[in-house]
């Protein structure tokens, strides 16, 4: 952490939907933004700095849309800047902006991460083949299930936990009225039922392709002391490691392990299931719950299924996972980061309406990651400042 | 606020690389960059990168970073989609917060893959100005039309930025584009775009570029003459070219201003001017007198690397300071339809 403490004083954001068909690029982001400075009680004239992220620029073939945006976002004659750091880039747009405010730069920053799926299709804009490279163009879940498999003989997990995760993501969602899916008598059978992807990922096992934006407004200290319900940024870690190489561990990475342990030390996290009130996690495919919470060490490895299992990561459980219904639920990809680290802020704020769960220690954890399982990108947020 | 020094910079560019990818490009880059420093690899506390999708023909350009870097043991890493102009100044950020000590910056693209002029259109508002298919020369030249109507400059002052460039590019082992063509030479060219000819544009490149900025006592231990960033400020304009004056940048000027440009004199000025006319236009907003020594490496004019030329106008600046040939510099990168967002950075010898 810096030497200034740094709030999230508002939180804005968008109706996801599979298209969002009713606004612009533009008109989409203005919808979170708009709310979050509402929130934040400020106006367009009271930012000083504009931070945007997205996922691939093909996605809504784009280039560079802070140069489109600059005037959506009231950014004209203001430093605005556009973060790419692949599905962990709405995790670490929130970073980078923060990183204004902790530096001592600016005072009041506006962050907004979004996608707008609709423009294309996302399974081809990330396996375009390329000249030289082995094709994949296998989509994210064509590259995520071997690894899932791998998992699987590893913990000897039974077959049946990535389902309970879907179930449990898809019930919380139900209490979420911006949520993507909303599948009222979802059940195990449903999941069970629903047809093979890419194995063992059945189709009600991942992720959604959503319309969405995501919007923060982050202040320096005076800001958050003025605040009615501000979010202490408490840590906040960034890692990556190569896609592919010999002793990499793409079940377990080690990128996961080292952001996690600087992220905890920088909060004085010891146990993070004991010391955190809850978690969003990236989970874009059922059966990252149980693989990431072995890798960000809320249990042993090889134990992540078992608190799955238990109910321990559901909403009334004594680790909460994902209570707004997570990835699962609504995946505006280069949203999807910022969505993790806005709903941690608005559990520690007590703004997360039907789905906020007990708060003891008021300590929250926002994750994102990205590419294959290399980059990481995460956030602690407390309802009081920091030591 | 941390003193902050570029230490060390690396840049390569030709026209066509034909037989590398960009992984090949960047890692000699990167190696030179760092054992310039001296600094040891596993010592630099933070990674930034520049680079486009729309250029690398696939997502996730930064990827192929990543690998060149060789991020094992993990690294902290971050990419801007942006010229890496910006990814230093996320570096610069992350100095000031006191997390690290120093960083690793580049930029890089095969310009030569597609056609820049068209793949720079997607830039523009999907919605009113894309079905336009306006290219980047194509809205260069409009500016360049209203500066020379609101200016009362001509074409032969465009030619003699041209000429000047391509004469400061045979000092540059990396320009794209050097010679002795004069700006009577260069009139005699056909227009292409009126009122630019070839000559007023950058010349497609390929290449990378590295720089390696540290802080404090840091940057005093591995470089014998730092150079110290004493200002850094972006702004950003309008997108529509209908809403803003093409003929001055206002976005330059306060940069310019906010990072202190004013407040000494210059010796030295690298501007990320990728057509003639955008040199005037960012020497007026900038405020650079004739005994200003503007783009002595020949700038975006020899050669252009886009999502890396910004941050080679501020690696040629420190360079300069750090040999001792120049004691204050101004360096400006840009990004968007004729000049619609820009950086200023000040640097100065000890």
């Amino acid at each position: 952490m810096g030497e200034q403490r740094a709030a999230v004083v508002g939180v804005g954001q968008t109706q996801h939907r599979s298209a969002r068909k009713d606004v612009s690029i533009a008109g989409l982001l203005r919808e979170a933004a708009v709310e979050a400075l509402e929130d934040a009680g400020m106006t367009w004239k009271d930012i000083d700095a504009v931070v945007i992220g997205k996922a691939p620029d093909m996605f809504e073939g784009v280039a560079m849309p802070e140069l489109y945006l600059a005037d959506a976002l009231g950014a004209v004659g203001k430093p605005m800047m556009r973060v790419h750091t692949a599905g962990s880039v709405g995790g670490s747009t929130t970073i980078v902006a923060s990183k204004l405010i902790t530096s001592g730069v600016h005072r009041r920053v506006l962050t907004v991460a979004y996608e707008k799926q609709s423009e294309s299709n996302a399974t081809w804009g990330l396996s375009v083949a390329m000249p030289f490279q082995a094709p994949l163009v296998a989509g994210a879940g064509g590259f995520f299930a071997p690894l899932i498999r791998a998992y699987i003989a590893r913990s000897g997990a039974p077959s049946h936990i990535g389902h309970l995760v879907s179930v449990k993501d898809r019930r919380a969602a139900l209490r979420n009225p911006k949520a993507h899916l909303h599948i009222p008598d979802i059940d195990l059978k449903m999941v069970e039922e629903s047809f093979m992807l890419w194995e063992p990922i059945r189709y009600l096992d991942t992720c959604p392709s959503s319309d969405g934006a995501m919007a923060m407004v982050i202040g320096d200290e005076k800001v958050g002391d003025a605040s009615a319900a501000p979010a202490w940024i408490h840590g906040m870690a960034m890692r990556s490691e190569p896609t592919m190489f010999a002793r990499r561990d793409q079940v377990n990475p080690q990128a996961g392990k080292d952001c996690a342990a600087d992220l905890y030390q920088q909060a004085g996290i010891t146990h993070p299931r004991k010391d955190l009130d809850m978690a969003e996690v990236y989970v874009p495919f059922s059966w990252y719950e149980p693989m990431w919470l072995e890798n960000l060490g809320f249990c042993a490895d090889g134990d992540g299924w078992k608190l799955t299992e238990a109910g321990a990561t559901a909403p009334d459980g004594d680790i909460p996972w994902n209570p707004s219904g997570g990835v699962l639920s609504s995946n505006p990809i280069g949203a999807s980061g910022m969505i993790r680290f806005g709903e941690a802020a608005q559990q520690v704020r007590r703004r997360a309406g039907d789905y906020q769960v007990e708060m003891k220690t008021g300590r929250a954890m926002g994750h994102a990651y990205g590419g294959g399982s290399q980059f990481f990108s995460m956030w602690i947020v407390g309802d009081k400042k920091p030591a | 606020m941390r003193d902050v020094a570029v230490v060390s910079y690396a840049a390569s560019a030709v026209a066509k690389d034909t037989n590398r990818n960009e992984v090949e490009i960047i890692v000699p880059v990167l190696r030179e960059a760092i054992e310039g420093a001296g600094i040891p690899r596993k010592e630099i506390g933070f990674v930034c990168s520049g680079s486009l999708d729309y250029l690398f023909g696939g997502p996730f350009a930064f990827v192929a970073g990543v690998d060149a870097v060789g991020a094992w043991p993990p690294i902290r890493e971050s990419h801007v989609e942006m010229d890496a102009a910006w990814a230093l100044y996320e570096a610069w950020i992350a100095i000031q917060t006191g997390e690290v000590d120093s960083a690793l910056v580049y930029g890089f693209s095969k310009g030569s893959l597609g056609d820049v002029s068209e793949v720079m259109t997607l830039q523009t508002d999907p919605y009113y100005t894309v079905p336009l298919w306006p290219t980047m020369p194509d809205m260069a030249a409009l500016q360049a039309r209203a500066y020379l109507e609101e200016s009362g400059r001509d074409e032969r002052d465009l030619a003699e930025v041209a000429a000047r460039a391509q004469r400061n590019g045979k000092s540059n082992p990396h320009a794209v584009r050097a010679g002795d063509a004069s700006a009577d030479d260069l009139l005699k060219q056909p227009v292409t775009y009126d009122p630019l000819r070839d000559s007023d544009m950058f010349p497609v490149s390929d290449g990378a570029t590295a720089v390696v900025i540290a802080a404090d006592d840091v940057a005093r231990r591995w470089c014998k003459r730092p150079a110290w960033i004493r200002g850094i400020e972006h702004r950003i304009e309008a997108h529509g070219l209908g809403v803003r004056d093409l003929a001055s940048s206002e976005s330059t000027r306060s940069s310019g201003a906010a990072a202190g440009v004013g407040s000494g004199s210059v010796d030295v000025a690298e501007l990320h001017a990728q057509f003639s006319h955008e040199e005037l236009i960012l020497r007026d907003a900038l405020g650079l007198g004739d005994d200003v020594d503007v783009n002595p490496s020949g700038g975006a004019l020899a050669a252009n690397v886009i999502m890396a030329a910004g941050l080679s106008r501020i690696g040629e600046v420190a360079s300069r300071i750090s040999a001792g040939s120049a004691n204050r510099g101004v360096a400006h990168a840009t990004s968007g339809p004729c000049l619609q967002q820009n950086l200023v950075c000040v640097l100065e010898g000890e």
